[in-house]
């Protein structure tokens, strides 16, 4: 997602790492429960074409919700999953389509920190065997005294000093700080140019949190560090990061300089999340007006664009579909009272139907019923919410004998579209998807 | 603002000196040691502090619903009644109608073989056997609709759920008993953040709609100020300061809560800032002020006695010796703590 | 460092408590005793496995205990008190083999099969399952018998027969082991720093797995010794030329049943249920202090904790309660 509008930021310098159009899918079983119901497996698109560079020296974050593709992204920059189709770059050599022993080499390269620093380190290892077996694995140091040497190093150098005290120690004697201080340590004693950072201080204390943050950064001035910070905490990556990329259902939804991003969210997801922070102080509230529902099943996503059912400046182009439909009834019959929502319920059939994502739909009529009855219940819905998104994708409705068809708006792909410094991947933002939906307006104006 | 509940002065859980000791086969681990505060009708308490701080030990011991391995001292007053030493039998049917509670994975504690309207049933089955059948059945719809669960997916498994949607429907299974108290335990921490400002607003809605008081764990200061009406600090197993949620932000009485502020990091935050040290151990905690060893502000008296709890000059309960009594604090006792500096590697 | 970590095996084992630390040493005191009787047989014994006389002459025919016979003689004119020893030699040699044998076969194979996955893990679990499937001693008389041309039917047959009963056992055990140390997220540390597939294997997964390993060895060893005595008294075990063996005593004692000779039976079978309670004792109590899930059970014992008189009231100035620090808190001057 390389648009005309990114410049170097101060201080970040040449092209480190070249992502494009990177995809990488997973193959899920369902539950126990879906495979004795028959329901068949499918694949998750958990990243979804993302295109991206990496400056030397620059903190890039990551930041999205569960499910958001963010974590398999940093995986698969390492190889430690492989990538579907696309390419990674790094200063030119390809990284994606390499055997474990051909990416060896370039692991010295690129490091990664995980989340939980307790499982990252086996623990029937000293820390001092821990922090120097990296070296054994490249076979760059031979002989006992000189790994001794070069973990005591490392050790002092992310702040576990004196290191004679933890050399021998096993890591279920260190603090969980100390834990991610050693994992620290045995990430940069390879000399690494990229470190991937996944939640490196999700799992620490508020008090301690700081301070690894601090560490980091001093690590990064020190060693010319590159960092990708993979995060769901907007707050700690404001403070932490260069440049931030949204991430939701597995693409890159805004990219752009850290300081934009905060003061001006251009896609309706950045700025909900911002909103969605609950700050440590009383005066400020969470609002209400948030995007409904939660992030949707990656196995069938949305068409068009992903965020959109859940996007409350949504409009006619951005996907509307069968099953948008019925979420919005749905939502409808909790407001109702039970006795209005049996009468309801009784006027409408099957709704699983409506499932399976289409941009034509029959909202079936109950059994012997009417469409005329079918039709009423969606006037009632449009009655109820008229402002709603949804509306304003439903192109027609027909009334037929068993029940009622409703066509939605053809669904576009966003694209990355650039704004200001940052990438936005969004229809509000293009111009060609605003320009229909005014046809689309003005079209359903004269049938009026 | 009702700070000390909706006007009837007393309060409905009122919590003295309560103490909640492990077992470990060595020296005890004191969880909770000396913690009293009370919370009254349709009020919000929230209970901060960092991990290992005794606060999921503090709710657990209100519920009864303790280990084998952990003794229990003091008193929990709930509706002028005792609940320490009570029965498990009937702590067990105080659970519920009285005393609702959320946890953190709802996951775990719905059952995978039920549907979610069997839940309800059961529930009101167990608890309030007086309603028929239909009225069971009306109770239950409403209170899941209420929630947000759609009304067609209520003959649905729990594994058929999101993570919010599950929340709701634990929280759902708490209010449809209509317990005068409950106490949720992290209810967000499991879920994202849109759906966590959701879950957020649902709890606002409860305080603002029904009588029910609610005992709110968390370690997230934001949360706190989100949704409570009063903030209990917790470090160490202790209450360390307890008041107005506003005005515990704005005017932080005790150094721990100051620097616990200070170190969070939210959007506002421009610098970094950390207490140094770690939490310490709960089986050997540091004497007197057991914040002391990490606290910036430490004085002599800090390391000999135990603070006594003082009104701070903004209305909110503290254990301090900056806050005095003066009359306690012996001749040389406000002259700066001496120690050692922190090694960098014990900080974290 | 050596020390540090031999003593970090060796911890649990100093530390464990109560009924776990009793059933571990009378385990180990049975097991060790049948292993002194092995290792010093030949001094212990007062004759010969084979031997059937003396410089006295030949020693009687289902001699009743005396003198000379502390426990008296067989049918075979035997001396029963050293065919029990000589028999603990066997027992323990052809156990101390078996083991070997299997924990080097089982253990390599369910890492390999755990780790690789795929289809070779497919064909090996299918392979073991059905060895498994098998009925155990049919199993070992098969093995027995197919080596007994090129072996003979000495104590190496033995092993090896036992060897193919117990192996998929450990195979097992360590590949589900495997399998889920496989997705710790120290494997992939490893993996991301660049380590080599074995050193994976040896380092990260070996090291975590292994520890499951001595318990099983240990139960299999009991299980063993009555998988080698059943071989004997079905005639497929050690030829009675080659080594004492109890199983085989005890098939020749059967007659001796009825006419009231008990000397004959009683000793073998009491060393095979001694040998196997002392194995089966060692190996649950290897388990319960080796097994941190049944040891975390154990230490959650209630412990009352004291209630110091006059508790903390509210605004009540309180002496530092607590015992001093251990760390160097400096104090005020």
């Amino acid at each position: 997602m390389s648009g005309p509008g990114e410049q170097a930021e101060g201080g970040a310098g040449d092209t480190l790492l070249e992502v494009r159009d990177l995809h990488t899918r997973y193959s899920v079983r369902g539950s126990f429960f879906d495979r004795l119901k028959g329901r068949e497996s499918g694949s998750v698109h958990a990243v979804d074409g993302v295109t991206l560079d990496l400056r030397r020296g620059e903190v890039l974050g990551l930041v999205g919700e569960s499910g958001s593709g963010k974590t398999t992204l940093g995986r698969t920059l390492l190889g430690l999953v492989e990538a579907s189709s696309g390419s990674i770059r790094l200063e030119g050599d390809e990284l994606t389509g390499r055997s474990e022993a051909e990416m060896r080499p370039l692991r010295q390269r690129m490091q990664i920190v995980f989340q939980d620093p307790h499982a990252s380190l086996n623990p029937a290892m000293t820390i001092g065997a821990l922090v120097a077996d990296p070296l054994r694995f490249h076979k760059l140091v031979s002989g006992r005294e000189e790994l001794r040497a070069r973990a005591v190093e490392a050790l002092e150098r992310v702040g576990l000093a004196p290191a004679s005290e933890f050399l021998d120690k096993y890591p279920t004697d260190l603090s969980g700080g100390q834990k991610q201080r050693a994992v620290l340590a045995r990430a940069i004693i390879l000399g690494p140019d990229v470190l991937v950072a996944d939640e490196p201080v999700s799992m620490l204390d508020m008090s301690v949190r700081a301070k690894i943050l601090e560490l980091m950064l001093e690590l990064k001035d020190e060693l010319g560090l590159t960092y990708i910070y993979i995060t769901h905490d907007l707050a700690t990556a404001k403070f932490f990061c260069d440049r931030i990329a949204i991430m939701y259902l597995g693409r890159i939804v805004e990219i752009g300089p850290a300081p934009e991003i905060y003061a001006r969210p251009e896609h309706p997801y950045t700025a909900a999340l911002l909103r969605a922070i609950p700050e440590p102080d009383p005066r400020r509230t969470v609002p209400r007006d948030l995007p409904r529902g939660e992030v949707p099943d990656a196995v069938i996503p949305p068409l068009g664009c992903p965020f959109h059912p859940r996007c409350p400046k949504a409009f006619e182009v951005c996907g509307w579909e069968s099953r948008d439909l019925r979420t919005l009834l749905e939502e409808r019959w909790t407001r109702l009272s039970q006795d209005d929502y049996e009468r309801e319920r009784a006027l409408i059939g099957d709704l699983d139907l409506l499932d399976q994502p289409a941009t034509e739909v029959l909202l079936p009529a109950a059994e012997g019923g009417a469409g005329e009855e079918a039709a009423e219940v969606l006037e009632a819905m449009r009655a109820e919410t008229p402002d709603d998104p949804f509306w304003s994708g439903v192109a027609a409705t027909t009334v037929e004998p068993g029940g009622v068809r409703v066509r939605f708006e053809t669904p576009r792909e966003p694209r990355d579209i650039a704004v200001g410094r940052s990438v936005v991947h969004c229809h509000l933002h293009d111009p060609g998807a605003i320009a229909e939906a005014e046809r689309i307006r003005s079209g359903k104006g004269e049938d009026a | 603002m009702n700070a000390n509940g909706n006007g009837n002065g007393e309060p409905i859980l009122d919590v003295h000196d309560l103490r909640v000791w492990y077992g470990t086969g060595g020296e005890p681990v004191r969880a909770v040691d000396g913690v009293s505060f009370s919370i009254g009708a349709g009020e919000t308490l929230g209970l901060v502090g960092e991990s290992g701080c005794g606060k999921s030990t503090l709710g657990r011991g209100v519920l009864g619903l303790l280990p084998d391995a952990a003794a229990v001292d003091g008193s929990v007053r709930f509706a002028g009644r005792e609940l320490v030493g009570v029965s498990q039998k009937e702590m067990h049917d105080m659970r519920g109608p009285e005393l609702g509670l959320i946890f953190q994975e709802p996951m775990t504690r719905l059952d995978p073989l039920q549907t979610i309207e069997a839940h309800f049933r059961e529930a009101l089955h167990t608890h309030r056997p007086e309603l028929d059948k239909e009225e069971v059945r009306r109770r239950s719809l409403e209170a899941l609709a209420g929630m947000g669960i759609p009304r067609t997916r209520f003959a649905q498994y729990p594994h058929e759920f999101s993570g919010g949607m599950r929340q709701r429907i634990m929280i759902a299974l708490a209010l449809v008993l209509e317990p005068k108290v409950l106490i949720a335990d992290e209810p967000t921490t499991a879920l994202d953040v849109i759906v966590e400002a959701q879950i957020l607003g649902i709890l606002a809605d409860l305080r603002r709609n029904f009588d029910t008081a609610i005992l709110l764990i968390t370690h997230n200061l934001g949360i706190v100020a989100e949704a409570c009406d009063r903030v209990a600090v917790m470090y160490a197993g202790e209450i360390v300061e307890e008041g107005d949620a506003r005005e515990v932000f704005a005017e932080p009485a005790h150094p721990y809560t100051r620097e616990l502020l200070r170190s969070t990091i939210s959007l506002e935050t421009t610098g970094l800032n950390y207490i140094p040290g770690a939490p310490p151990s709960l089986i050997n905690p540091p004497p007197a002020c057991r914040f002391h060893p990490r606290c910036p502000s430490a004085m002599r008296v800090c390391a000999e006695l135990h603070p006594i709890e003082v009104r701070a000059p903004a209305g909110q309960r503290v254990s301090c010796w900056l806050h005095g009594p003066e009359s306690e604090i012996p001749p040389g006792g406000r002259e700066e703590l001496e120690r050692r500096q922190f090694l960098e590697a014990e900080e974290a | 460092m050596r020390q540090r970590r031999l003593s970090r095996w060796l911890g649990p084992i100093r530390e464990s408590t109560g009924v776990s630390r009793w059933i571990l040493w009378s385990g180990v005191a049975i097991v060790a005793f049948f292993v002194v009787l092995a290792i010093f047989a030949p001094l212990l014994a007062p004759y010969g496995f084979d031997q059937v006389s003396d410089a006295a002459g030949r020693f009687p025919k289902q001699g009743s205990p005396d003198g000379t016979h502390p426990l008296g003689t067989t049918v075979g004119s035997y001396d029963v008190l050293s065919r029990v020893i000589w028999g603990a030699r066997t027992a323990i040699e052809v156990v101390l083999l078996a083991v070997v044998f299997s924990l080097v076969v089982g253990v390599p194979l369910g890492l390999f099969s755990g780790y690789t996955g795929g289809r070779a893990d497919r064909v090996l679990v299918l392979i073991m399952d059905a060895l498994f499937a098998f009925p155990y001693i049919l199993l070992a008389i098969v093995i027995a018998f197919l080596l007994s041309d090129k072996l003979g039917q000495g104590v190496i047959t033995a092993a090896v027969a036992i060897t193919a009963v117990y192996v998929p056992q450990y195979f097992r055990v360590v590949r589900n082991h495997v399998i889920s140390v496989r997705e710790e997220s120290y494997v992939d540390a490893a993996r991301a720093l660049g380590a080599p597939r074995r050193t994976i294997i040896s380092r990260y997964i070996l090291q975590n797995v292994v520890q499951s390993v001595p318990a099983l060895a240990t139960l299999n060893a009991a299980d063993a010794i009555l998988t080698l005595a059943a071989l004997g008294f079905l005639g497929y075990g050690i030829q009675p030329t080659d080594a004492a063996e109890w199983g085989y005593d005890l098939q020749r004692a059967i007659d001796d049943a009825g006419a009231g000779i008990w000397w004959t039976g009683l000793f073998p079978g009491l060393a095979i249920v001694a040998l196997v309670t002392g194995f089966t004792l060692l190996g649950e109590g290897l388990n319960d202090v080796i097994n941190p899930l049944i040891r975390a059970r154990s230490t959650a014992k209630p412990d009352i904790p004291e209630r110091p008189g006059g508790g903390i009231g509210e605004g009540a100035a309180l002496p530092p309660a607590d015992p001093p620090p251990s760390s160097d808190d400096a104090r005020g001057p």
